[in-house]
C-alpha cells in the first residue's frame, strides 16, 4: 500500500508537514470569507442613511455573548492542552483535554441557542432589519464553523484516536491540525463578539 | 519523545495559561470600556485594538505563529495583504460612488 507522505517529517522544501501548510491554506480562506462578510458589514453600515441603523444592543444580549466568549476562549485553551499532553505522551489528559473542548463546544451552542430563540420569539428574524441580516448570517456561519470542528475534535477524542497506538506522532498532528482550526474559530468569534454586540 | 522536548512542552503549557488569564481580563475589559459611551470612532478603535491584541496572542501563542517555518509566514501575508484590500472595498464604494454622482 502507498503511504501518504510527509505526514510526521517535515517536507524539505516547506520545511512543515503537509497537513499543517494544508490547513494554513485553507485557514487563509477563511480569512477572505469571513473578511469579506465582515467587509460587507461595515459598508452596510457606514451607508446606512443617518438615523436608520439598528445597533446590535437593542437586540442582543450582552452578558450571555461574554459568557460565550469566555467558554469559546476556555476552550481553545483545552485545545492546545489536549495536543501538548501527546506531546508529553500522557494520553489520558488528552482525552480529559479534548472532552472538555467538545463539551465547551456544546456548550457555546447551547447558549447561541438560547440566544436566537429568543430573538425568534420576539419576531426578530434576518428579515427584519439590515442589522439582524448580518448578525444572523455571520454568527451563523460561525456557528457551522463550531460545529464542524466538533465532528472533527469527536473524531479524535473517540475512534479516530486509535492512530495514538499505530502512529502516535501523526496523530500528535492531526490534533495540532485539529487545534488550529478551532483556534482560527476562536479568533473570528473575538472580533464578532465586539463588533455585533458592543459597537 | 525526548526529556528535553517534554520540559519544553511543559514550558510552553505554562504560557497557555498565562495568555488564557490574559484574554479574560481582556474580554471583561472589552465589556467594560463599552458601558464608557465613548464617541463611536474612539470606541471602535479601542475594541477593535483589544481584539486584535486577543487575536495576536491567539495566533502567536495557541496556533503557535510566534516560532513557525517560513512558508506559513508567506502564506499569512499573503493573505494580510487580500485582506486589507477587501478591508478597503467599503471605503472606495463610498469614493466611487461620490465621484460618479
Amino acid at each position: 500500500m502507498m503511504e501518504i507522505p510527509y505526514t510526521v517529517e517535515a517536507r524539505p522544501d516547506t520545511g512543515v508537514y503537509n497537513a499543517k501548510l494544508g490547513i494554513w491554506l485553507f485557514l487563509a480562506s477563511e480569512v477572505m470569507l469571513f473578511g469579506a462578510l465582515f467587509s460587507s458589514y461595515v459598508l452596510l453600515r457606514t451607508g446606512a442613511a443617518p438615523g436608520t441603523w439598528h445597533h446590535g444592543r437593542e437586540f442582543l444580549n450582552v452578558p450571555l455573548a461574554t459568557l460565550n466568549t469566555i467558554i469559546l476562549i476556555g476552550s481553545s485553551v483545552t485545545m492546545v492542552m489536549s495536543w501538548a499532553s501527546l506531546k508529553m505522551n500522557d494520553f489520558k489528559k488528552f482525552r480529559l483535554y479534548m472532552g472538555l473542548t467538545f463539551l465547551a463546544g456544546v456548550g457555546f451552542l447551547i447558549v447561541k441557542g438560547f440566544e436566537y430563540g429568543h430573538k425568534f420569539e420576539a419576531g426578530l428574524f434576518p428579515k427584519s432589519n439590515t442589522f439582524l441580516a448580518i448578525y444572523f448570517t455571520l454568527t451563523g456561519l460561525h456557528g457551522l464553523h463550531v460545529i464542524g470542528g466538533m465532528i472533527v475534535n469527536g473524531y479524535f477524542w473517540g475512534p479516530g484516536a486509535r492512530m495514538w497506538k499505530t502512529q502516535p506522532e501523526r496523530f500528535a498532528n492531526r490534533i495540532e491540525v485539529a487545534g488550529l482550526y478551532w483556534h482560527f474559530v476562536d479568533l473570528v468569534w473575538i472580533f464578532l463578539f465586539p463588533t455585533l454586540y458592543l459597537l | 519523545m525526548s526529556a528535553s522536548d517534554t520540559e519544553s512542552i511543559r514550558k510552553q503549557t505554562r504560557a497557555y495559561v498565562g495568555v488564557f488569564v490574559t484574554l479574560m481580563v481582556l474580554t471583561i475589559l472589552t465589556v467594560a470600556v463599552s458601558y464608557f459611551h465613548m464617541p463611536v470612532a474612539l470606541a471602535v478603535l479601542v475594541a477593535l485594538a483589544i481584539a486584535s491584541f486577543k487575536g495576536s496572542l491567539v495566533a502567536a501563542v495557541f496556533m503557535h505563529l510566534s516560532h513557525e517555518r517560513k512558508v506559513i509566514y508567506w502564506v499569512l501575508l499573503l493573505t494580510v495583504v487580500f485582506f486589507i484590500v477587501l478591508m478597503f472595498v467599503p471605503s472606495l464604494t463610498e469614493w466611487d460612488q461620490r465621484n460618479i454622482g
